[in-house]
């Protein structure tokens, strides 16, 4: 019953993914392409792709179609696959949802605690290490466009770069108009 | 430390003391503001992950006012360091902060929506919605834009952080272990939090 399967496979890829949405990737490529043989390598590709480029968690975009291209893959009609792309979905929030829930009641009771506060204390430099390396990291020719391939392109994202960094931070312009505006200037520019 | 005086009916009995007129205590918090929040972040946010953290900040702790931002930073490493994603976790903690269990699970559910609608759309009438010409160029210019969005809320939790001349080492080496060595973030957070707790028992 590949109902079953899939909650099964996307509970268990939620409750062993540390470290969010690209830590997420390769446990469903492990599952669903290795193991289960729900869908080929390619196609594996395709959804990473269309995951990264449509709004929201990575992972939920991805468990989403991986449920709804297992599912057609099996042979059943599409009302059966988007039943399998929602079940998927769930299947990957559900345990994670109740053990962030019990973390944040107890936090929300031990807020004054010494114990919490003296661990938060050094968690808080901590964490904008961590949120910079992770910008630092997308510093990358993906992101930028390679110089030695296209000049143009590579400065353009340079410009869009400085324009996002400035305008978010010293104008405090929302950053979804930001995005909206960034990718207007590509639909135009490129 | 911001407090635990929760909207919803628990007994919380060590914290009795009046409502404090600050940030983090917030404003309207109905399921309806908190779905739409929600929705809205789930919705307008390209990349995932890190991607999502400034417009999750915009809205939850500068207009919002559910978080300040001390616990929204302390919220982030909590859903770093658990199972499952920044996004749903954080979105799960402010539903719950406000409207208990229900709200945890109006929360997570409204950031997930928009993610499945799309989806689903793209999977059954757009499948070559990767190869359009003007989705490529559309991302060419997302793409360094996200990368700003990403780095630029740092300088602003940095001061909120309390980095002084005698920490400002701790983001420093996490970053290069990070970026350049390849370290889990994982790590960094344990030994982070290790460090803290071993310190205040020094300190005291």
């Amino acid at each position: 019953m590949i109902f079953l399967q899939l909650f099964l496979v996307f509970s268990k890829i939620g409750i062993f993914n540390f470290g969010g949405g690209y830590a997420m990737l390769s446990l469903i490529q492990d599952e669903v392409v290795n193991k289960n043989h729900w869908m080929t390598v390619s196609e594996f590709t395709d959804i990473v792709a269309v995951s990264q480029s449509t709004p929201g968690p990575i992972g939920i975009n991805c468990a989403t179609y991986a449920g709804y291209t297992a599912v057609m893959h099996a042979g059943y009609p599409e009302w059966a696959a988007v039943l399998g792309a929602i079940l998927a979905s769930l299947s990957i929030i559900w345990l994670p949802f109740l053990l962030m829930i019990s973390v944040s009641r107890f936090l929300l009771k031990h807020s004054k605690s010494k114990f919490i506060t003296d661990i938060f204390g050094t968690l808080r430099p901590a964490i904008v290490g961590l949120i910079a390396a992770a910008a630092i990291m997308l510093m990358s020719k993906e992101n930028f466009g390679d110089p030695t391939e296209s000049v143009f392109v590579f400065i353009v994202s340079i410009f869009i770069f400085l324009f996002a960094f400035v305008g978010t931070r010293l104008y405090k312009i929302h950053p979804i108009l930001m995005i909206l505006l960034c990718g207007l200037a590509g639909l135009l520019i490129y | 430390m911001y407090s635990a005086n929760n909207t919803h009916s628990q007994s919380n009995s060590e914290v009795t003391t009046p409502r404090p007129e600050r940030k983090g205590e917030g404003g309207k918090s109905s399921f309806f503001s908190l779905f739409i929040t929600f929705a809205k972040i789930g919705g307008f946010t390209l990349g995932g992950g890190y991607a999502m953290v400034p417009v999750m900040e915009r809205e939850i702790v500068d207009k919002k006012h559910w978080l300040e931002k001390e616990e929204f930073m302390d919220i982030l490493v909590v859903a770093q360091s658990t199972p499952g994603l920044f996004a749903i976790d954080m979105a799960s903690h402010i539903g719950y902060k406000y409207k208990g269990v229900m709200g945890g699970v109006v929360c997570a559910l409204a950031t997930a929506i928009p993610s499945i609608i799309a989806i689903l759309l793209i999977a059954m009438f757009f499948r070559t919605f990767r190869e359009n010409i003007y989705v490529e160029k559309v991302f060419m210019g997302v793409r360094p834009c996200v990368v700003a969005l990403i780095l630029a809320p740092c300088f602003s939790m940095a001061r909120k952080a309390k980095i002084n001349r005698f920490n400002w080492w701790i983001p420093v080496v996490c970053c290069v272990l990070i970026a350049a060595f390849g370290v889990s973030p994982i790590w960094c957070i344990l030994a982070a939090g290790l460090g803290g707790f071993i310190y205040g028992r020094i300190k005291k």
